[in-house]
């Protein structure tokens, strides 16, 4: 009835109210604490953290809470308060050959300065639904015991731990990162991005991508689109240093630590008349422990530089205003859902138009006919 | 009081979290200098589209965003704002865009066009003429007219700096020879100041005749194509058409049922599984200021609003004089009242010939 389109406000309200009551669940359970999302959800904190582009568990623990875990609704969430904080400036880029490492692998090397250190996976657990997670104390020794462990074994101050990649560069067997030309990066989030893209606008747009979306891509250049013969030439995960040269100073102060997970593809490359054939890198960095995402993104960084490389395009994975203007989960579950937004005067506009072919359609017909 | 505050205790998680606070209308000032400055490139360049750098909103993109943004940047403290979203104040999306605004502006908000000097809207131009002292901001879901004829920002760009629309052209004709007439009901692409082709939104192309000369500045903001571009007052805005197919609007065959309104936009509202349907203002302001003038639609009661216990019209109540399947007709704006705009044959018993925009 008509009347029944009236009276959104009041809905809204109501709607809103409704929520809130569905998000805090039972109340004869207690309410879940940032403290244990934070704790406990560390890998969904860790993705809100890195898609939000924020680095603040709190609050990333917070809106994981508030959206009920819907996690794309809490990368939104962070977004829309990052989007208010102001800008100081750039920081010195992260030294990751500087990191405390809790995690690192490489399979190009069996075993390299430093070490493999398996740390913190899920790799070569078996996918067992775990009951005894099901009771309310769970194991609590063994915890304890294993983060003495980690702690015993983890050293305080980070050790130098060549990168893969910087072992491979010195026998100039693979191509070398771009210089640091000590000039602010563009800024994705300050100003709008226009293609073709430079080499920081790529790699950020990516690495606040959608791992989902980063994944099937990144898949996709595995299945023969876009094919690039990819190696981990290394992963890790750990601490870093965020270091900051505020200009009254005239000397770089430290703004604490991050947790990145970093991960350095090596690919093949044929070589061309100017360049000899060396391995290509595809890079992928990430705040938090995102190793899955940190892959996809090297795949998908290295797809995307095919140009430079003299390499055949063809695959979506390679088109670049395809890939990076899709990448946003913000983005893009607000266009989708927006259809669910009332279309009714262009609807109506539609209505009258189809109408009135199909009035011509029958006219002709019964033309014909007679 | 440029940046939300966050008292940061951020490292401790003991307590309750330090409160967050925005600035005036949400965005930072630097944030609005940068919208302004692309507002005022985009008025200097009628119908260009101007890259910004859109900010991320608290409502979801797709939702009006950029409108958001743009009135953001344009809001004073002594505006008076309207939010319409389909014609009507009180849609959901309208609803929570004006919440918005009240909240962290505490601007005045109202539904009469005629008292609004800010009006953001998604899909519609007001029924009443609007004013000088007055800016309408479109909410913009794509701004490129030329998108879907070409899915490439690097080629539509190009394509808009050599002016070469033919393109569109060959698309508008395919329409005619396909259907016999332009099968663009909606975003119908116009020229501005004879220069750009602009995508005016999804306003019904009923609408676009409003764009032409309007003495209220038009801004049109695309938050997640990251785009702003704007009419200034009385600019030439002409809809792109034919000789031999003159651009046409929509015209309802039956007037408004509740305020007896010819002449403006309707709304199908469907009464009951059996067919019944009735017309009715999309505009709600207009709909409401004419029945409180005491015009009385068929279906409506003295007074204003929507009968109760009114028996709901069926399909043979008598009330559908015209065809369910010709209840418009596309008329020429241009040619007089009495003139016959409509191609193709007599037009249905009942239909209006008056009333032309």
């Amino acid at each position: 009835m008509y009347v029944a389109a009236k009276g959104g406000e009041k809905a809204i309200r109501h709607a809103h109210a409704l929520l809130a009551k569905r998000r805090r669940g039972k109340t004869n359970l207690p309410s879940i604490t940032l403290q244990q999302i934070a704790g406990q959800l560390t890998l969904a904190v860790d993705r809100v953290m890195a898609e939000g582009s924020l680095y603040d568990t709190e609050l990333a623990a917070l809106a994981v809470k508030q959206a009920r875990g819907d996690l794309i609704e809490a990368i939104f969430l962070i977004r829309a308060f990052r989007t208010t904080l102001p800008r100081f400036g750039a920081t010195i880029p992260l030294d990751t050959a500087q990191m405390l490492v809790r995690r690192r692998v490489s399979a190009t090397y069996k075993d390299l300065p430093g070490g493999q250190l398996l740390g913190p996976t899920f790799d070569y657990t078996h996918r067992l639904l775990d009951t005894s997670l099901g009771v309310e104390r769970e194991c609590s020794e063994v915890d304890d015991q294993a983060s003495a462990a980690d702690a015993s074994r983890l050293p305080s101050e980070p050790v130098a731990m060549p990168r893969v990649t910087d072992l491979l560069g010195q026998e100039g067997l693979i191509e070398a990162s771009p210089e640091d030309t000590g000039e602010e990066p563009f800024d994705i989030t300050r100003a709008p991005v226009s293609f073709p893209v430079d080499r920081s606008t790529r790699l950020q747009t990516l690495a606040r991508g959608d791992e989902g979306y980063l994944l099937a891509l990144g898949y996709s250049t595995q299945r023969g689109y876009a094919r690039s013969h990819p190696f981990v030439g290394e992963i890790r995960f750990g601490d870093v240093e965020v270091m900051f040269e505020a200009p009254e100073l005239g000397f770089a102060v430290s703004l604490g630590r991050v947790q990145v997970t970093e991960c350095q593809m090596v690919n093949q490359f044929k070589g061309s008349a100017e360049v000899p054939p060396q391995f290509t890198r595809g890079y992928g960095l990430v705040f938090g422990q995102c190793e899955r995402k940190a892959m996809s993104m090297a795949l998908v960084e290295r797809a995307l530089r095919w140009k430079e490389l003299g390499e055949e395009p063809g695959a979506p994975a390679q088109d670049e205003e395809f890939v990076l203007s899709h990448c946003d989960n913000v983005q893009a579950t607000g266009f989708v859902e927006h259809l669910k937004l009332p279309h009714y005067v262009d609807f109506q506009a539609e209505l009258d138009l189809v109408r009135r072919m199909r009035a011509e359609h029958e006219a002709q017909m019964k033309e014909a006919a007679e | 009081m440029n940046a939300p505050l966050l008292a940061t205790g951020t490292t401790s998680t003991t307590g309750a979290m330090p409160e967050i606070r925005y600035n005036f209308a949400y965005l930072d000032e630097q944030t609005k200098r940068m919208i302004r400055r692309a507002i005022l490139k985009a008025i200097a360049i009628p119908g260009y589209q101007v890259p910004f750098a859109a900010r991320e909103m608290p409502m979801p993109y797709g939702w009006g965003t950029g409108g958001v943004q743009v009135t953001a940047a344009v809001l004073g403290p002594d505006d008076v704002l309207k939010v319409i979203d389909q014609g009507a104040d009180d849609t959901t999306n309208a609803v929570a865009i004006r919440g918005f605004f009240e909240k962290t502006a505490r601007v005045a908000t109202t539904t009469v066009t005629t008292q609004a000097t800010v009006i953001q809207t998604r899909h519609r131009i007001p029924e009443t003429a609007l004013s000088e002292n007055q800016i309408l901001v479109y909410q913009v879901p794509i701004p490129e007219p030329l998108r879907f004829l070409e899915p490439r920002e690097t080629e539509t760009r190009q394509l808009h700096a050599l002016a070469e629309y033919g393109l569109m052209h060959v698309k508008l004709y395919e329409d005619i020879a396909r259907h016999g007439h332009i099968a663009t009901t909606y975003a119908y692409p116009v020229e501005v100041a004879g220069r750009y082709v602009m995508d005016p939104s999804p306003i019904p192309k009923f609408d676009n005749p409003k764009m032409d000369d309007c003495p209220a500045l038009q801004l049109f903001g695309a938050g997640r194509e990251k785009r702003i571009y704007a009419i200034p007052p009385h600019t030439r805005v002409r809809s792109l058409d034919f000789e031999d197919h003159p651009f046409k609007v929509q015209r309802f065959a039956k007037p408004c049922a509740l305020c007896a309104a010819t002449g403006v936009y309707l709304d199908e509202v469907i009464l009951d599984d059996r067919g019944g349907r009735m017309f009715v203002c999309s505009d709600t302001d207009y709909c409401n200021t004419r029945q409180a003038q005491g015009h009385v639609g068929e279906l409506g009661v003295p007074g204003g609003g929507f009968p109760q216990n009114a028996v709901m019209p069926g399909r043979n109540s008598g009330i559908h004089d015209v065809p369910p399947s010709h209840p418009v007709q596309d008329v020429d704006p241009r040619v007089k009242p009495g003139d016959d705009g409509i191609s193709g044959g007599t037009p249905p018993a009942g239909m209006t010939r008056e009333g032309t925009i």
